[in-house]
């Protein structure tokens, strides 16, 4: 059984560890997503080490929780995670990353590869009508589970999600999540100014779900709160699916990356990695 | 060699109605699986039935194909054996992502029947699915057939039930005659049938285009005393490759026929195992040509552009030489 922790202190100080590790994983692989990996590290490390009913020593349990991660350009943060619960080494994963035929990890999630990530993922829009299908498959097989599905911003403009809200409100999916991590920019700039999502909070109301906004997701306590008023396993209950809207730093905890889309994706040079494992080390607060 | 309805009278098919019944009847013998569709079951239907007594696994999606699709996928990945309805190119072209990413890449459980293929929708090119095989032919993972008629949709439909792996499922909108006189036959995924011998040329095909290539292989005995094969290509992935050498080798002269474009679907196919045979002998596939269809009724498109009984015949003739 993988690692839990309670309180909010033990959270937080496993953020730190979180970014230490996977600032170095991506200096090491030499490709990432920096920015966004780092906006969901709270609301994931919440996840993985407290909410969710997920071994990641034994990934195919019946019965767990299903987390899946839409925006799948951001997957070493998960990598990270489940090496830093004892599923793999650093080396392992920096030995299998996109090692042609010998891959298990790669830039985006391969679920055929890597057994913890419960959905391949890549191409934007996809995980919120998977995640409603499973919810619904969920239910007609009788199990207590929840689906939580994290998305982007700026996925958030793929036609396929509305399609998907509409669906889960429709079928009144009480076991599914949905997790919007708000970091307010995209792979060119501002989500505002490229495609403005807002009033998002209204609309995804508007559509019968509901919405449970954080204004500040990179703070653990916040995070929690909100991840406390999730509703209980229960598949026979017929009532709006959950929405969370996490406002979160794109890049947080790197002072030279918080705030710039230009960190979107890449790799880290050595000098610049000096700089963030010293920044991320100012998060500690024990 | 399975029984033809070469010499018997013309019993109509009716695959869209028989999928549906056969769900049914599975559902009905306890058999698990869930059912999902776009608004596109009219409640007259067999489909329409299974929805009827069996509402807890049948899951409408509206009209967002996409969607679905994914939901599918979702199903799947919950432990579900899926069958998805979907109506012709809107699975294909509308959902080309989800059937790629979400029910290929990610090897789920999902069979997805693509309804009302090639022209036989009618309303023209934006109702028309002739791009189709050319899509799931690229794509890993995918098993695709087409079956010829009702009787044989109910057999692929009952042992996809045991079968690993994503499926599609091709069927057109209805009504084209039984090209097997009874479904005592056996039928294996990726093995071709050779629905009949022949000795001078051989016709393959897919789906309801084969009682064509019947009535053409059945014209040209009597008028030219020609014997012609056909080979029923119901998987056309994984194609049947030594069917296709097998035939290539016996008579030297093959033609294609699918209600598709004839660029990347099943004559593509063949022309592909062909080439790489190094066959010298002549080869001609019918089929859309590179253009968006004209408008008008099935038959009346499928004589426009040759793939009905008479031009079928005339391709041959011109093949074998036996014109006047």
């Amino acid at each position: 059984m993988s690692e839990k922790l309670q309180t909010i202190a033990q959270l937080e100080d496993k953020c730190v560890d979180i970014r230490s590790e996977l600032l170095t994983f991506i200096h090491r692989i030499g490709m990432g997503h920096l920015g966004g990996e780092l906006s969901i590290v709270e609301m994931t490390v919440a996840l993985y080490y407290k909410y969710l009913n997920f071994d990641v020593m034994d990934p195919h349990k019946e019965g767990r929780d299903r987390f899946i991660l839409s925006k799948g350009h951001c997957s070493e943060t998960l990598y990270t995670i489940f090496s830093n619960l004892g599923a793999y080494t650093q080396d392992y994963m920096v030995e299998h990353f996109e090692n042609l035929d010998q891959y298990k990890f790669g830039m985006h999630s391969n679920r055929k590869k890597c057994p913890q990530i419960e959905v391949s993922a890549g191409s934007l829009g996809h995980g919120l009508p998977i995640a409603v299908g499973y919810a619904l498959g969920a239910r007609y097989r009788k199990e207590n589970y929840r689906v939580l599905v994290m998305i982007g911003d700026g996925e958030f403009d793929e036609g396929t999600n509305w399609e998907a809200l509409m669906a889960g409100a429709h079928y009144k999916l009480n076991n599914l999540v949905c997790i919007l991590d708000k970091n307010q920019l995209q792979m060119t700039g501002n989500t505002k100014q490229i495609m403005n999502i807002d009033p998002v909070a209204d609309k995804v109301r508007a559509f019968g779900w509901n919405v449970i906004e954080i204004e500040d997701g990179n703070d653990m306590a916040q995070v929690c709160a909100a991840l406390d008023q999730l509703p209980e396993r229960d598949y026979t209950k017929e009532a709006a699916p959950t929405f969370i809207i996490s406002n979160t730093v794109k890049g947080k905890g790197v002072s030279f990356m918080e705030g710039n889309h230009k960190w979107h994706g890449g790799g880290i040079g050595d000098e610049d990695l000096k700089i963030a494992l010293a920044d991320v080390e100012k998060m500690r607060k024990a | 060699m399975a029984n033809t309805t070469y010499d018997f009278d013309m019993m109509l098919s009716n695959a869209r109605e028989a999928y549906g019944e056969e769900l049914y009847k599975m559902a009905c013998e306890g058999k698990d699986f869930v059912f999902t569709y776009s608004d596109n079951v009219a409640p007259s239907t067999k489909a329409g039935q299974l929805i009827k007594e069996f509402p807890d696994r049948c899951f409408n999606f509206g009209i967002a194909e996409p969607d679905q699709v994914g939901a599918s996928a979702g199903l799947a990945l919950s432990g579900c054996t899926v069958f998805a309805q979907v109506f012709g190119p809107f699975l294909p072209l509308r959902a080309a992502d989800q059937i790629h990413t979400d029910i290929a890449y990610n090897d789920v459980k999902v069979r997805l029947i693509g309804t009302h293929s090639g022209v036989t929708a009618g309303g023209g090119p934006t109702h028309n699915d002739i791009a189709d095989l050319a899509l799931y032919r690229a794509i890993p993972n995918l098993t695709v057939v087409v079956p010829a008629d009702a009787g044989q949709c109910c057999k692929f439909i009952r042992a996809s039930m045991d079968f690993d792996g994503p499926m599609i499922i091709r069927i057109d909108r209805a009504g084209s005659p039984n090209v097997y006189a009874d479904n005592d036959y056996e039928l294996e995924i990726g093995k071709a049938i050779e629905t009949l011998e022949g000795t001078d040329a051989y016709i393959i095909s897919c789906g309801s285009n084969l009682y064509e290539c019947l009535m053409a292989a059945k014209a040209m005995k009597q008028k030219y005393g020609a014997s012609i094969g056909i080979l029923d290509m119901h998987t056309v992935k994984p194609m049947d490759n030594d069917a296709v050498l097998r035939v290539a080798q016996k008579t030297g002269n093959i033609v294609t026929v699918e209600d598709h474009s004839i660029n990347g679907g099943l004559g593509g196919a063949v022309a592909e195992v062909l080439c790489e045979a190094s066959y010298k002998g002549n080869f001609k596939r019918v089929g859309m040509p590179d253009e968006f269809a004209v408008l008008g009724s099935t038959d009346d498109i499928y004589h426009y552009y040759g793939m009905d009984r008479d031009g079928i015949e005339s391709t041959l003739v011109k093949m074998l030489n036996l014109g006047k």
